[in-house]
């Protein structure tokens, strides 16, 4: 009786021990790196609701803030002063990586940080105002190839920023200098939708989900979506890809998580398996769309070798558009 | 009279005992945030989104919420401007011009409670403008380009040169030295990174609010420190909380000039309340002219600035509603918790959603009755801060800047370099350099340089785009105006003079 009693407690001993090993790390937080309100802090908003629906975690992450250089703040800062903080989740975006990959994260690279999932996406869009004369993306770079002044193109971030790339794309494809056009560097969506609107520019390079609004409004077009193929969405399934209209240019905005260098492979491990649940989860996929966000769903070393080929390639395209040297 | 349908559809929802409890919490917690040096409607909003969500408050409770907490920050912020002379956010920069000095006097009630009466002026004409004009100021707003922001900002700095005052030089020498703290960081049209000192910290430039802190909180602390030691002259309260009738009377067109120029240039996404109150701010001062006392504690010049601040935080709803797009950083952060209701602000919120649209105006009104039943009686505590002998104080203020630098950025740099730059402001209070120019210079300059590099990139160099359209036009007269009244004000004076001589 008493031995039992003694083996029950040990195994129980042990099976407390175990749960300790694969337990939610303590005082989880997630780190957006800018300003309350972005892009980064959406991301981080999405999962520390979805991770305590789902009981992968029994209380919801913090969400705390560190601005600066599209997350360089926040990449040293982990990279250097808490490598093996488990519970610290930094949320990150295509953008940073296009960063990292012109060197504008200091001293660090690619290789310093676990990347861990990818959550969802964004795709890059071609506006303009619904009275345009363009009405293909043929008609644009047809109009840039004659003439680039003619054009005034604006979007949300500044020369070498992701939204400038994927402008300097259109300019590839019409076999211009990027740096030709009369290019206009706005904040974010919401200027673009205004400066389209008011007839101060006449493209902007935008991102499909800030431009929506406009679009049933009928106040804008797309001319195009840089997706792989047309978006499954009842209000997006007429706007034609640009692949289809003849240029190959494909452009994801990928948000997602890492975690510090020094985090141990259980802990990795544990975030990996916890992410993989979250996002098969269907109710994760309706918190998804509610963001205005896409399915891309990687972890683990899939999505590790995703990043660094991705890093790769914004390389040879900053060096191509003389970025970099 | 569809419009005022609407609107009591909308006081119905607003005023269920539920929606009320919720604006009643939103204010306590808006000014408690808004207290707060450092602290504003930003952080305040953003901290209550998810706790919003996780209540799982229906999406118009949530809204109410948060526009009461949103009027409740701005309520709170002028609070530490007028008492302790640190302005908790970039509008309340005027605030303490003329309401720090009126608390010196011995006025601390009555520069509280006349500012709360402003702003609820100010709010009041602002969201009446919102409900009458909203779909249509949308539209005019985005006439507004590149172009018609920067003339609007060289309006606005040509404004402020009545500030210099008899310090013309050392004004002058301030605005440019925010000017250039202006420059650090990522330049927003190149991407090249300047004056960072390949310092990570400081690509994204000069954190606001360190700049803030830095130069009001610890330069300040640094001033009390040495009055401390020389032994410092209390300031005593009146006993006088409310203002009275005469002190209102005299203000009251001063409330209604500034809550109109507050509320259109609130609507103007981009313009936002800190242009509006400096613009208010000095119009004011060249209307009293010589019968005001500005800078010395005139109620018109604290009235001003409040006013237009009240009326700008409604007015920057306006775009967010009806366009998509955030007029200050607060609403942006409201965007964010809109889309996580799946509500898109837009073109077409007022068609599909006039509930929420409406709920929320109609929330705006009662937020804002409440705020001021709720702050009079709480002037009596808030003045007590001047009494607490500065051997706490100081302390105190020193923790809450930390801390409110550190909550916003969670990196110790900022708070090594808001300690700096108190340093250096400290060192430009003993040369006797006014501090609110650097702080104008910093983000007028910053906003100014951005609007003409776009401006010229879209003209593809041509200046030409600076004055063609009607609005930049007509900016440019008013501009003129402001230049010209000065010296109309002289020769008249001379005139005065000359006959005097002439009747002796």
């Amino acid at each position: 009786m008493n031995l039992s009693l003694r083996k029950v407690a040990l195994a129980a001993g042990a099976m407390l021990f175990a749960g300790q090993l694969m337990a939610e790390p303590k005082r989880p937080e997630c780190i957006a790196p800018a300003s309350p309100g972005g892009g980064f802090d959406l991301t981080c908003k999405l999962v520390q609701s979805a991770l305590v629906n789902q009981k992968l975690l029994s209380k919801p992450m913090r969400v705390t803030y560190m601005p600066g250089g599209v997350g360089a703040v926040a990449y040293n800062a982990v990279v250097a002063q808490r490598p093996a903080d488990a519970g610290t989740l930094v949320a990150w975006s295509s953008g940073s990586l296009l960063n990292l990959a012109q060197g504008k994260f200091g001293r660090f690279d690619e290789t310093n940080v676990r990347w861990l999932a990818a959550v969802g996406t964004s795709y890059g869009a071609i506006a303009v105002k619904s009275d345009s004369p363009y009405k293909t993306l043929d008609d644009l770079v047809q109009a840039l190839k004659k003439d680039p002044g003619s054009v005034v193109i604006g979007s949300g971030g500044t020369v070498g920023s992701q939204d400038w790339m994927q402008t300097a794309l259109i300019a590839k494809a019409a076999g211009i200098n990027p740096r030709e056009l009369r290019y206009v560097a706005l904040e974010g969506g919401g200027e673009i939708a205004t400066a389209l609107l008011g007839g101060h520019i006449q493209v902007g390079s935008t991102d499909i989900s800030d431009s929506m609004p406009h679009i049933q409004s009928g106040d804008m077009r797309l001319l195009a979506v840089f997706a792989d193929k047309r978006l499954d969405e009842p209000e997006m399934k007429d706007i034609p890809t640009a692949r289809e209209q003849g240029y190959d240019i494909v452009w994801p905005v990928v948000r997602g998580f890492y975690l510090g260098p020094k985090v141990s492979d259980e802990d990795y491990a544990w975030w990996k398996d916890s992410f993989d649940k979250l996002l098969a989860s269907d109710e994760f996929a309706t918190l998804r769309d509610q963001r205005e966000l896409f399915p891309f769903a990687m972890t683990g070393p899939e999505l590790d070798t995703y990043v660094k080929k991705q890093v790769a390639d914004y390389k040879v395209l900053a060096k191509e558009f003389g970025l970099i040297q | 009279m569809d419009t005022l349908g609407y609107l009591g559809q909308g006081f119905g929802v607003a005023l269920s005992p539920y929606n009320l409890v919720t604006a009643l919490t939103g204010t306590l917690i808006g000014t408690v945030v808004g207290l707060l040096p450092g602290l504003g409607p930003i952080n305040g909003v953003a901290l209550l989104i998810p706790i919003a969500f996780a209540l799982g408050l229906p999406p118009e409770s949530a809204l109410i919420l948060l526009a009461a907490v949103y009027l409740g920050c701005e309520y709170g912020g002028r609070i530490s401007s007028i008492l302790l002379n640190i302005p908790g956010e970039a509008s309340t920069v005027m605030t303490t011009l003329d309401g720090y000095p009126m608390a010196r006097k011995g006025m601390a009630g009555v520069a509280l409670s006349l500012s709360a009466w402003s702003s609820f002026i100010g709010a009041f004409i602002a969201t009446c403008g919102m409900v009458l004009f909203a779909p249509l100021l949308a539209k005019w707003a985005i006439a507004f380009g590149p172009a018609e922001y920067f003339v609007l900002m060289v309006f606005a700095i040509v404004c402020l040169g009545g500030m210099a005052g008899d310090r013309p030089l050392k004004t002058f020498i301030a605005a440019l030295i925010g000017l250039f703290l202006s420059t650090v960081g990522i330049d927003a049209n190149s991407g090249v990174y300047r004056f960072t000192g390949d310092n990570i910290h400081l690509t994204d430039g000069i954190q606001f609010v360190v700049l803030v802190l830095g130069l009001f909180s610890i330069s300040e602390i640094l001033l009390l420190l040495e009055k401390t030691h020389r032994g410092q002259e209390a300031v005593k309260a009146t006993g006088r909380m409310m203002f009275n009738f005469k002190e209102a009377a005299s203000v009251f067109t001063v409330n209604i000039r500034c809550g109109l120029l507050g509320f259109i240039m609130g609507v103007l996404p981009g313009a936002g309340a800190t242009l509006a109150s400096a613009v208010a701010y000095m119009t004011e001062k060249r209307i009293a002219g010589a019968s005001g006392t500005f800078g010395q504690g005139d109620a018109r010049g604290l009235a001003a600035p409040e006013t237009a601040i009240g009326a700008s935080a409604c007015g920057a709803l306006v775009p967010m509603l009806t366009l998509g797009v955030p007029g200050s950083g607060t609403t942006a952060v409201m965007i964010g918790a809109l889309s996580l209701y799946n509500i898109t602000p837009g073109p077409l919120l007022f068609q599909q959603q006039p509930d929420i649209v409406w709920g929320l105006i109609a929330s705006l009104f009662i937020a804002n009755i409440m705020l001021v039943i709720l702050n009079i009686p709480m002037i009596r505590i808030f003045t007590r801060i001047l009494a607490v002998p500065n051997w706490a104080l100081v302390p105190v203020i020193a923790i809450i800047t930390g801390i409110g630098v550190y909550a916003v950025h969670a990196t110790t740099f900022d708070l090594f370099l808001m300690v700096g730059i108190g340093i250096f402001g400290y060192i430009l209070r003993k040369l006797d350099f006014p501090l609110s120019p650097v702080l104008l210079g910093f983000i007028l300059g910053g906003l100014m340089e951005q609007n003409l590099r776009r401006a010229l990139s879209i003209s593809n160099g041509a200046l030409e785009i600076l004055w063609s359209s009607p609005i930049t036009f007509g900016v440019w007269v008013l501009t003129a105006f402001m230049l010209v009244l000065p010296l109309i004000r002289i020769w008249r004076k001379r005139a005065v003079a000359r006959r005097a001589i002439v009747d002796v």
